[in-house]
């Protein structure tokens, strides 16, 4: 930690009036990042413009497609960058991601989420890109997903996601939404833990470096493109562990299979969640994001009603945590709270096949309030 | 001649291809410059000269078709070192995918060589068309939507800031121009025309590389800059925590509070309805409170309604919804056109409107009062908060007024006179 940081820790002792962008990118810079390539959306304009002014490096980015390549060009010499946007311009950077995702690039998107379908309505908050981060790797692959759901969320989980992105060296989802990124609050920013920056994993080998052969962890050395020791390759098409293009060759293949494993077998060291449970209670509220809140209040008027119930806010959405199965198991039934009207994180983890044991408390162009969700709870529970 | 950076042996490409001449020409061009291989980036795209890559024993990155110009953008823009030198391989498709990357780089004059290889069509994919293909090149692809005049990127290149543009034939030794294209300042772009000996030479068996610039209509030309706009890329110095400016609100007042009190303030853009809910949410915090506030206006910010949802609450605050509204206050036509709905809707507490506009119909408690007439309109939405204070004693005024004094605003209103007022006007209409 620097002085300046020391003092500014000090000096915001007690409460502030402060908005969730700026906890986000101030955690995001104190974790490591420090490139900010950004373009105007709503609801990410605040995040754009504290990018600005805190990354030692914040470039404005004609375009989506261009914002990603960018990123992947810093990444890949050396540095960790960072963008905040919403679905449309997500949905342009798609190939992008495919490509950073391939290449095995550390980054950090964050997503503010709005109401959509298309341009939608950019002021309104919403919970309708989840299926999309499941779906945005061609092949069904995890992109590493988490998600805020409070104040005290954009500071831990933000560096939380550089860590992982660094660590994994993938890209990193950061889901937010209008609301999490746009509403003043009052905080104690004094309560804020400090946060240590991370730093690749550098390859310090005598033998040539190969940018794909991993490590018992399944994640490979680092090493940025331009330094003067050993050849880097990086490449988007299918590789060997060596970064060479291959059609299907065996090596290749199953450096494309380590992908998503190294995801998975890697996720319980990221499973970050927020679990409440109750003695005797035989339902759970599953929530995350926006509706985390609601789902809180609602654990307590089911609670205040004599009602019995356990709340997990899930702040690991992809790939979902083996953890949050061994806890769903302990339940008979499943109320899922999410501000989208098909229910995103029902399908992530329950698919579209109607179950009994499975309900869903939705809504789009407001909150879901957490009477809503205490009704489902107590109607049927 | 030096083989540091090129294996020459089995080249990837199709007989007679001039991606051969290419390839080779930019290993020499490299030995020319005398550059060690680890300070060279060769990124590359999509087509049949992206897969020239794993010859080169330079940094190598193959990335998507149409966008390594934009790759390599960051990349150089990271390396930020005129001694580490960024090459890029692209072909007349991908230039044409990503055009607004190549007009990018171009204007930011990022450092960088950009090599386009221009074989006048898709060879990966069966010969399409691309936009840098000339009418007068015959290609199999039937397909319309295009004219005789190909895109000239050589033009675009110079008349979006790039430091060095130049076509040359892929013919004899090319690696001079590589090597002053590289030693350009800034962006350089040398497009270098092709004959696809695959899809190319069948269409157009009378037509020879030498021969592209006159029966083509594509000037082997060169412009030079001398003096660029470079984008300035390097790291700042002294960047500061965001936090550090943000000062803790010292609690120095009470309040009445026992439960959340929400309030929806609207007016009209301009008039400060922001800035006075900011205020106050400060106030609130001094006095102990808990505090959201939540902003609704048009895009176009400058006009029509603005609205602020300030939630106080003596405890934390979780759920930031608005579940019913316990004060609606409209300060101007515009504000009450918006709250109007909301009004209906309310079952109890209280609507406090500017006497120049009515409320709807709504079980809430109406008080109306001529506050435009009381005071400038920049300062209606203050002294409506004020009187908000002194009808209902959540807070002190005072704190209110403190908060004001911490602001820019505090050097131009004096807070006295909007209590005063407020005291007034409450008295009337309280």
């Amino acid at each position: 930690m620097t002085e300046a940081q020391r003092t500014a820790e000090t000096r915001t002792a007690g409460k502030v009036l402060i908005d969730g962008s700026m906890l986000i990118i101030e955690a995001l810079a104190r974790a490591g990042a420090d490139v900010f390539v950004g373009y105007p959306i709503t609801p990410a304009n605040l995040l754009y413009s504290y990018g600005a002014r805190r990354f030692p490096i914040s470039l404005a980015a004609p375009d989506e497609i261009s914002t990603l390549q960018w990123m992947s060009g810093y990444s890949a010499a050396g540095r960790i960058p960072v963008t905040a946007t919403s679905f449309p311009g997500y949905a342009l950077m798609v190939e992008s991601i495919n490509m950073a995702y391939m290449m095995e690039l550390p980054m950090v998107i964050v997503l503010a989420q709005r109401l959509g379908p298309a341009t939608g309505t950019a002021t309104m908050g919403a919970q309708g890109d989840l299926l999309l981060m499941q779906g945005t790797l061609s092949g069904g692959y995890p992109l590493p997903t988490l998600c805020i759901s409070g104040m005290e969320d954009c500071w831990t989980i933000s560096a939380e996601a550089v860590r992982m992105a660094v660590r994994l060296r993938t890209p990193v989802v950061l889901l937010t939404s209008k609301d999490g990124v746009m509403t003043l609050r009052s905080f104690d920013a004094s309560s804020l833990p400090p946060i240590e920056p991370v730093a690749h994993d550098l390859y310090a080998g005598e033998a040539p470096y190969r940018s794909y052969e991993p490590k018992d962890d399944l994640v490979p050395w680092y090493l940025p493109v331009g330094n003067g020791r050993h050849q880097v390759r990086l490449t988007a098409s299918t590789h060997d562990r060596g970064g060479i293009l291959q059609n299907a060759t065996p090596e290749a293949l199953g450096n494309t299979r380590r992908l998503p494993e190294k995801i998975e077998r890697n996720i319980g060291e990221f499973a970050f969640y927020e679990l409440d449970e109750q003695e005797d209670a035989k339902t759970l509220i599953v929530s995350y994001g926006i509706t985390a809140p609601a789902a809180r209040e609602a654990k307590d008027l089911v609670r205040e009603r004599g009602g019995a119930v356990s709340l997990l806010v899930m702040k690991t959405l992809l790939p979902v945590p083996p953890a949050y199965w061994t806890i769903i198991e302990r339940y008979r039934r499943i109320v899922i709270a999410e501000e989208n009207l098909q229910g995103s994180l029902r399908a992530v983890l329950f698919g579209q096949a109607p179950r009994e044991d499975v309900a869903q408390v939705n809504a789009i162009g407001r909150f879901v309030t957490p009477e809503e969700i205490a009704g489902e709870v107590l109607g049927r529970g | 001649m030096d083989k540091r950076y090129l294996d020459t042996e089995g080249l990837p490409f199709c007989k007679g291809c001039s991606h051969h001449l290419i390839a080779r020409a930019a290993d020499k061009a490299l030995a020319k410059l005398g550059i060690d291989p680890l300070d060279v980036v060769i990124v590359t795209d999509i087509g049949c000269h992206g897969i020239i890559d794993k010859r080169f024993s330079t940094h190598t990155v193959h990335g998507l078709h149409g966008r390594s110009i934009a790759l390599a953008m960051g990349i150089s823009a990271s390396l930020n070192d005129p001694r580490k030198k960024v090459l890029v391989f692209i072909g007349d498709g991908g230039t044409t995918i990503g055009i607004n990357h190549l007009i990018g780089a171009a204007h930011r004059n990022i450092d960088m060589t950009v090599v386009v290889h221009n074989n006048m069509l898709y060879g990966m994919t069966g010969g399409q068309r691309s936009d840098l293909t000339p009418g007068a090149f015959r290609t199999r692809s039937p397909i319309e939507g295009f004219t005789e005049k190909p895109l000239d990127v050589l033009r675009i290149a110079r008349d979006s800031g790039a430091a060095w543009a130049c076509r040359i034939a892929a013919h004899g030794d090319i690696s001079d121009a590589i090597v002053e294209a590289m030693r350009a300042p800034g962006f350089a772009l040398l497009e270098v025309l092709e004959i696809c000996p695959s899809y190319g030479v069948k269409e157009n068996r009378e037509l020879k590389v030498t021969e592209m610039e006159e029966k083509l209509g594509l000037p082997l030309e060169k412009h030079v800059n001398e003096h660029p706009a470079t984008a300035d890329v390097a790291p700042r110095a002294g960047v500061r925590s965001l936090l550090e400016g943000l000062a803790p609100i010292p609690v120095r007042h009470g309040h009445s509070l026992e439960g959340p009190l929400t309030i929806m303030i609207s007016g009209s853009a301009g008039e400060g309805v922001q800035s006075a809910a900011d205020i106050f949410v400060t106030a609130a915090i001094s006095c102990g409170l808990e505090a959201t506030k939540k902003s609704a206006y048009p895009v176009t910010v400058g006009v029509g309604f603005s609205t602020a949802v300030v939630t106080v609450s003596p405890a934390r605050i979780e759920f930031t919804g608005v579940r019913k509204i316990d004060w609606a206050l409209a300060s101007s036509a515009d504000g009450m056109q918006y709250l109007s709905k909301h009004i209906e809707g309310m079952g109890g507490g209280t609507v406090m409107a500017d006497a120049s506009n009515a409320p709807p119909a709504t079980a809430a408690a109406v008080k109306s009062a001529d506050f435009r007439g009381a005071v400038p309109p920049k300062e209606v939405n203050l002294l409506m908060l004020f009187t908000l204070l002194e009808m209902s004693g959540i807070f002190p005024p005072e704190a209110f007024a403190d908060a004001i004094a911490g602001t820019k605003l505090g050097a131009r209103i004096d807070p006295q006179r909007l209590i005063e007022a407020a005291k007034v006007i409450g008295s009337t209409i309280g």
